[in-house]
């Protein structure tokens, strides 16, 4: 058997159950510091997939969420008892949370064999695939087709063509493949992001600011 | 808040530089080794959050302030959408107009480099900021009662 | 269902862990800390389907050129997926974006209210 696999699953093991832990803990700090140790664990398991660029982002960003969290907690203690919602019963939740995820997960992995929705084999992805190699032809020029076989996913495509430098197709010239799909195959998607960035920091200054509406203290309703 | 202990003060004093450098050369560093301008911004944040934290909110209202965040982070995305624009000397948005050079080298991959630099600036100052405002907020608060910890 | 499968399970179990955190807990951090478990759910169910098993007896190969042009083929017949990375590397970031904003509103709250629990700020008229 697969060494990986085994530590894959070891990993993602200790992980389920220190969510379990972090959500259903009475004490606020101790539900931070799991939530910490399941965003180290998911760097971890990043490494392993062999993806150092996600680990590295993921470590530090578990960094600075676990700084920001527990100086948000440890000044602010909270003593409630009833940690569920009374208005919601657990068990339904539950019941319909597995349902949910017992039909999406179906649907993902017993569909038809050759449907296009359809996960895989964990280790056997859609690029080790074979098409006939027309396709990479740009729109109009068939003439310029590479000949044979190529890879039937588009990050196939990217790792063959990365570093060609022809007519028909131009690479990146990055030794960082997941560098070249972030900031030339796919810059629209990093615009996006930026923006999304942007916009949540703007959030935050917006909720956070101290100049506001003044409020007389003791005469006006707390609305 | 005023500050950590010495012992935070001085280890920081010797630690932030290289925290710095280390976000940089990440950022510099994208396309070729793993890393790129997400990482090291964040890298870059949370050096300066290490110093904002060990050095107080005195430190932070006259060197590190929220205009400096602001205008660094409007300074990145404009960067990053200027190279977007210059791909119109290629042909269409976000062309990679440059020549790509040899690879494994620090000058290759064309707009790459520099999209990273807008990217890592814009990422490192927009997180710095929110971090910014969450600690300067729970000061505002902490002082009084919580009832009168909004200032005017 | 085939060994090959349980990695994803496992996944969606921790997606439904996150999820359930968010619908039936009642304190806000609890409802932070459930965001955070879905976002890394997420995350990790992207990477997981981008995976290619290495030849045998060797480590997993990143989708990044190490020994120069030459061997850019031997790379791309080996190397795991590069699209779900470059994805879920910029929902990492955004995840963090968010989370700080979500937190900023925690805080607000708990400056408004004196508590982090939804259903007493629901009883003290908001």
């Amino acid at each position: 058997m697969d060494p990986i696999l085994i530590l894959l699953l070891a990993m993602l093991g200790f992980m389920l159950i220190g969510s379990l832990i972090a959500i259903e803990t009475r004490d606020l700090l101790s539900s931070v510091i799991c939530v910490g140790a399941v965003g180290f664990g998911t760097s971890l398991v990043f490494l392993l997939l062999g993806a150092p660029d996600l680990a590295i982002t993921q470590v530090v960003v578990e960094i600075l969420v676990l700084v920001v969290l527990v100086r948000v907690v440890i000044t602010r203690r909270d003593e409630t008892h009833a940690t569920s919602r009374s208005t919601l019963p657990v068990g339904v939740v539950l019941l319909a949370l597995g349902v949910m995820a017992a039909v999406v997960f179906g649907a993902l992995a017993g569909g038809p064999e050759e449907g296009a929705l359809r996960l895989r084999p964990f280790g056997d992805p859609l690029m080790s695939a074979e098409v006939p190699a027309a396709q990479l032809a740009p729109a109009g020029r068939p003439d310029l087709a590479p000949a044979g076989t190529c890879s039937a996913s588009v990050g196939g495509a990217f790792l063959e063509q990365g570093l060609a430098q022809s007519e028909a197709s131009r690479g990146t010239g990055a030794a960082n493949y997941v560098m070249g799909v972030l900031l030339d195959y796919r810059a629209y998607d990093t615009l996006g992001e930026a923006t999304v960035i942007f916009v949540a920091v703007i959030g935050a200054y917006a909720v956070l600011r101290k100049v506001g509406r003044s409020r007389h203290a003791g005469n006006e309703s707390d609305r | 808040m005023q500050g950590m202990s010495l012992i935070v003060k001085n280890i920081t004093r010797v630690v932030a530089g290289f925290i710095i450098l280390f976000g940089a050369y990440i950022v510099l560093y994208g396309h070729v080794t793993p890393g790129g301008g997400f990482a090291g911004g964040v890298i870059l944040a949370g050096g300066l959050a290490l110093v904002v934290l060990a050095f107080g909110e005195e430190f932070a209202r006259n060197v590190l302030t929220h205009d400096v965040a602001r205008l660094a982070d409007s300074m990145g995305a404009l960067l990053f959408l200027l190279v977007a624009v210059l791909g119109f000397m290629g042909g269409v948005f976000f062309t990679n107009f440059l020549p790509l050079g040899d690879v494994g080298a620090l000058l290759s991959a064309g707009t790459i480099p520099i999209a990273n630099l807008g990217i890592g600036i814009k990422v490192g100052a927009g997180l710095f900021g929110v971090f910014l405002a969450l600690a300067a907020f729970r000061r505002a608060t902490s002082g009084g009662s919580a009832a009168h910890g909004r200032l005017p | 269902m085939t060994l090959q499968m349980v990695p994803y399970m496992l996944t969606f179990l921790l997606l439904v862990a996150g999820l359930y955190a968010i619908v039936a807990k009642r304190n806000l951090v609890k409802v932070i800390v459930g965001i955070l478990i879905l976002d890394y759910a997420a995350n990790l169910l992207l990477v997981l389907t981008g995976y290619r098993t290495p030849p045998a007896g060797q480590a997993p190969v990143a989708p990044i050129l190490t020994g120069g042009a030459a061997q850019a083929q031997e790379l791309a017949a080996t190397a795991v997926d590069p699209i779900p990375q470059a994805l879920v590397l910029t929902s990492i970031v955004i995840g963090l974006s968010v989370a700080a904003l979500v937190v900023a509103l925690a805080v607000r709250l708990y400056e408004k209210y004196g508590t982090f629990d939804t259903e007493l700020m629901r009883n003290l008229k908001g």
